[in-house]
C-alpha cells in the first residue's frame, strides 16, 4: 500500500480539487514557492490565476476570498501561522459566516480556510503557538481538524466541496504523520471515527493528540479498554457518534490541545452529562486557562496536555464508580 | 453633464429622500426597529454613480446604505418592508437596515462595518471577470473608513491586481461626530494615489457632476484601466443616526448645518426640470412610497420557528438552545 504523508495529503486534495473544479483556486502567502511544502507543483500546474501569491494583507485577502465565494468562486485561503487567524477573525466571523443569513438566502460563501502547522511548532513561541479552533466552533463555523493523512485528504476536499466557510486546521503535531493510504477518498464533514474500540473509558482526542490517546490505550490494553473517538470535524460535532459510544463506556475523557476555559473539551463533556449519566465525573486534559506557550522546549511541551497526564485522567475515570 | 437623463437623475434623487424620509416617520411610529442612518443630504452621490452602472455591476454600500440599493434598482417595497423586518424584505427579514442586499440587482449588501465593503467587492469583480465577464464594481465609503487599515489593504489588491473596482468616499465632513480634520492625516485622494489608483474629487451635491465623472471613471476602468476612486464631498442633513436626539450630541452648529442643506441634491437636479416634470415625478415617487409603505406593514412577519433559516448555505441545523 502506497505510504501518504499528512502534508502530502493536504497537497494532493488541493490539486485534486483544482483540477475538478475551475472555481477553486489558492491564495496565501508564498504558496507559489509553497513555503508551507502544502502547495507544492501546484503553480506549475495550474498557473498563476488559480495559485495566487497575496500580498501581507490577511484581512483584505480574507474578505476577497469572501466577496469572491459571494460570485461563485471557491477560494482556498492558506495562513502561514495559526495567530493570522486572530487577525482575520472578524472576516470569518462577521462576513463570511453571516452573510448567508443576513441576506436571507440570497449567498453563499464558501471559503475554505486551511492553517497547516497549527498548534505548537517546538519553539516557535508564544505568537506562533496557537491552536484556536474552539473559538470557531464557538461561533458556529464549520470547524475541522484532521489526525490522520486519510482524514486530511478527505476531510479538506470536503470543505472545498461545501457551500459555507470551512477553517481546517492541521496541527503542526500530525504534519508528519505516515500511513498506507490506498485510495483517498473525501470524508464527510461531521462525522467522527472510532480509531480503537473499547469498553471502559471513551476518550476523546482532538486533532494531533489522538495518537498520543492511541498510544496510552496501547499502554493500558491490559488494565482499561478504551476506546478512543476523534470527532474529526469540531463543528458540527458528531453527537450521535459520541454519543453512542459513551452509553456503552459510561466513562469519558476528553484531550483537547487548546485553552481549558470555554474549549470544547468543555463543550463535549456538558453535551454528554446533559444526556448520559456516567459511573464517573467525567475529565478533561487540556492547556491550562488563558494559557500562552512559553519558548523553552520543558516549558512549551508542559503546557500542553501530555500522555501522563491523559493516562492520570483515564486511571481517575476509571477508579470511580 | 452629458449623457443621462436629467429627470431619471431627479427621479433617484427624489426616491431616496422621499424614502429615508418615510423610513424615519415609521422609526418614530416604531415600526421600523433599531433606527436608521438617514442618508438624506448625500442622494446626489448614490444616483450619479448608480446612473452611469450598468445592471450587471456591482456595488457593496455601507451602514448608511439605502441610497445606494434603491439606486442600483432595488424594488423600494421590498426595501421597506425588510426595514419592517418582513418575510417580504429583500433579505427576508433578516438583514434590516445595515444588511439590505439584493443580488438580483447587483447589490451585494449594505455592510454595518466601516471599510468592510472595499475587498468584498474586489474579489467579487476578480472572480467573475476571471469567468469572462467584463462588469466593473463600486465601493462605497465613508470618510471614516480611510482610517480602516483594510480598506487600504484592498486599494493594495485591487491596484495590485487591476480589478476595476471604483472606490467612492462619501466624503460627509463626519464619522459620527468625528470631523474630517482631526481625523484624517494627509488627503483622502492621497490614500488612493499612493497606491497608483487614480483619483477625482467631485461635488457630490450636483448628481449630474457625480455621473459625469463617474462615467469618464468607469469608461477607463472598462478600457483596462484599473480600479478608481472618487471623493464625493457631501453633507450628511440629519443625525448621524435617528437615535442622536435622544443623546443630544453637540458637535456641528446650526449655521454649519444650515449652510449645507442650502446645497440640497434634490433641488439642484430639480432645477434642471420643467416644473411639470418635477411635478410628474414627484407625484409618480410619492405614489411609489404609499405603495411600498403600505405593503411593508400589511406583509407578514417571518415565523420564529424559521429565526435561523439561511444559517448555513449547506443546509446544516444549528443545534437549539435549549431549555
Ligand atoms: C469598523 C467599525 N468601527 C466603528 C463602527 C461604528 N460606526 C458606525 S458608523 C461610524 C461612522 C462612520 O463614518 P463614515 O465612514 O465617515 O461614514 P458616515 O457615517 O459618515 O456615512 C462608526 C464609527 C463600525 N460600525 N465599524
Amino acid at each position: 500500500m502506497p505510504r501518504l504523508s499528512y502534508r502530502k495529503a493536504l497537497n494532493r486534495a488541493l490539486a485534486d480539487e483544482l483540477a475538478r473544479d475551475e472555481e477553486v483556486f489558492l491564495l496565501g502567502e508564498d504558496i507559489r514557492v509553497a513555503a508551507s511544502a502544502v502547495t507544492a507543483g501546484l503553480l506549475k500546474r495550474f498557473g498563476p490565476e488559480r495559485v495566487r501569491d497575496t500580498p501581507l494583507s490577511e484581512q483584505a485577502f480574507t474578505s476577497f476570498a469572501t466577496g469572491a465565494a459571494m460570485a461563485g468562486a471557491r477560494p482556498v485561503v492558506e495562513f502561514q501561522i495559526p495567530a493570522l487567524l486572530f487577525l482575520v477573525f472578524e472576516q470569518i466571523v462577521n462576513h463570511a459566516h453571516k452573510f448567508p443569513l443576513m441576506t436571507g438566502g440570497q449567498c453563499a460563501v464558501p471559503v475554505t480556510y486551511l492553517v497547516p502547522g497549527s498548534g505548537s511548532r517546538t519553539g516557535w513561541a508564544g505568537q506562533h503557538s496557537d491552536h484556536p479552533y474552539s473559538l470557531f466552533a464557538h461561533v458556529g463555523v464549520t470547524t475541522v481538524v484532521p489526525a490522520t493523512p486519510a482524514d486530511a485528504y478527505g476531510l479538506l476536499v470536503s470543505a472545498i466541496r461545501c457551500d459555507d466557510p470551512v477553517v481546517v486546521f492541521a496541527p503542526a503535531g500530525a504534519m508528519e504523520v505516515r500511513a498506507n493510504v490506498s485510495d483517498p477518498a473525501p470524508v464527510p464533514l461531521g462525522r467522527g471515527r472510532v480509531h480503537r474500540a473499547g469498553d471502559d473509558v471513551t476518550v476523546v482526542a482532538v486533532g494531533h493528540v489522538v495518537h498520543d490517546a492511541l498510544a496510552v490505550a496501547d499502554e493500558l490494553a491490559g488494565e482499561v479498554s478504551v476506546e478512543v473517538f476523534d470527532p474529526r470535524t469540531l463543528y458540527p460535532f458528531d453527537w450521535d457518534g459520541l454519543l453512542a459510544s459513551v452509553a456503552r463506556t459510561r466513562r469519558l475523557v476528553v484531550v483537547d490541545d487548546s485553552n481549558r476555559s470555554c474549549g470544547i473539551a468543555g463543550e463535549i463533556i456538558a453535551t454528554v452529562v446533559e444526556q448520559v449519566r456516567l459511573h464517573a465525573p467525567p475529565q478533561r486534559v487540556t492547556r491550562p486557562d488563558g494559557a500562552v506557550l512559553p519558548f523553552a522546549s520543558v516549558l512549551d511541551r508542559a503546557v500542553q496536555p501530555g500522555r501522563e497526564q491523559l493516562r492520570h485522567a483515564i486511571h481517575h475515570v476509571s477508579k470511580d464508580g | 453633464m452629458t449623457g443621462v437623463d436629467p429627470v431619471r437623475l431627479y427621479r433617484t434623487v427624489r426616491l431616496i429622500r422621499r424614502f429615508e424620509e418615510r423610513a424615519i416617520e415609521l422609526v418614530r411610529s416604531g415600526h421600523i426597529v433599531g433606527g436608521i442612518h438617514p442618508y438624506i443630504g448625500q442622494e446626489g452621490i448614490a444616483a450619479g454613480v448608480c446612473a452611469a452602472l450598468r445592471p450587471d455591476d456591482v456595488v457593496a454600500g455601507t451602514h448608511r446604505g439605502h441610497g445606494h440599493v434603491l439606486a442600483k434598482g432595488a424594488d423600494p417595497a421590498r426595501m421597506m418592508a425588510e426595514l419592517c423586518g418582513r418575510v417580504t424584505g429583500l433579505n427576508r427579514g433578516r438583514g434590516g437596515s445595515m444588511h439590505a442586499a439584493d443580488f438580483a440587482v447587483g447589490v451585494l449588501g449594505a455592510n454595518a462595518i466601516v471599510g468592510a465593503g472595499g475587498a468584498i467587492v474586489t474579489g467579487a469583480v476578480w472572480a467573475r471577470r476571471r469567468r469572462g465577464e467584463d462588469l466593473v464594481g463600486v465601493s462605497f465609503l465613508g470618510d471614516g473608513a480611510v482610517n480602516e487599515g483594510m480598506l487600504l489593504e484592498a486599494f493594495n489588491l485591487a491596484a495590485l491586481w487591476r480589478v476595476p473596482v471604483l472606490f467612492v468616499c462619501e466624503n460627509n465632513g463626519y464619522a459620527t461626530t468625528m470631523p474630517v480634520a482631526d481625523s484624517v492625516a494627509g488627503s483622502i485622494p492621497a490614500r488612493a494615489e499612493a497606491f497608483g489608483i487614480r483619483a477625482s474629487v467631485v461635488d457630490g451635491q450636483d448628481p449630474a457632476a457625480v455621473h459625469a465623472t463617474t462615467a469618464a471613471a468607469l469608461a477607463r476602468m472598462r478600457a483596462g484601466g484599473g480600479p478608481e476612486f472618487l471623493e464625493a464631498q457631501t453633507y450628511r442633513f440629519d443625525a448621524h443616526h435617528t437615535f442622536e436626539h435622544t443623546v443630544r450630541l453637540d458637535y456641528r452648529s446650526a449655521e454649519e448645518v444650515e449652510r449645507g442643506r442650502s446645497r440640497d441634491p434634490v433641488r439642484i437636479a430639480g432645477s434642471r426640470l420643467s416644473a411639470t416634470d418635477r411635478a410628474n415625478v414627484d407625484a409618480d415617487v410619492e405614489a411609489v412610497l404609499d405603495a411600498a409603505v403600505a405593503e411593508a406593514l400589511a406583509a407578514p412577519e417571518p415565523d420564529p420557528a424559521t429565526a435561523l433559516e439561511h444559517l448555513y448555505a449547506s443546509g446544516l441545523t444549528a443545534r437549539t438552545g435549549g431549555g
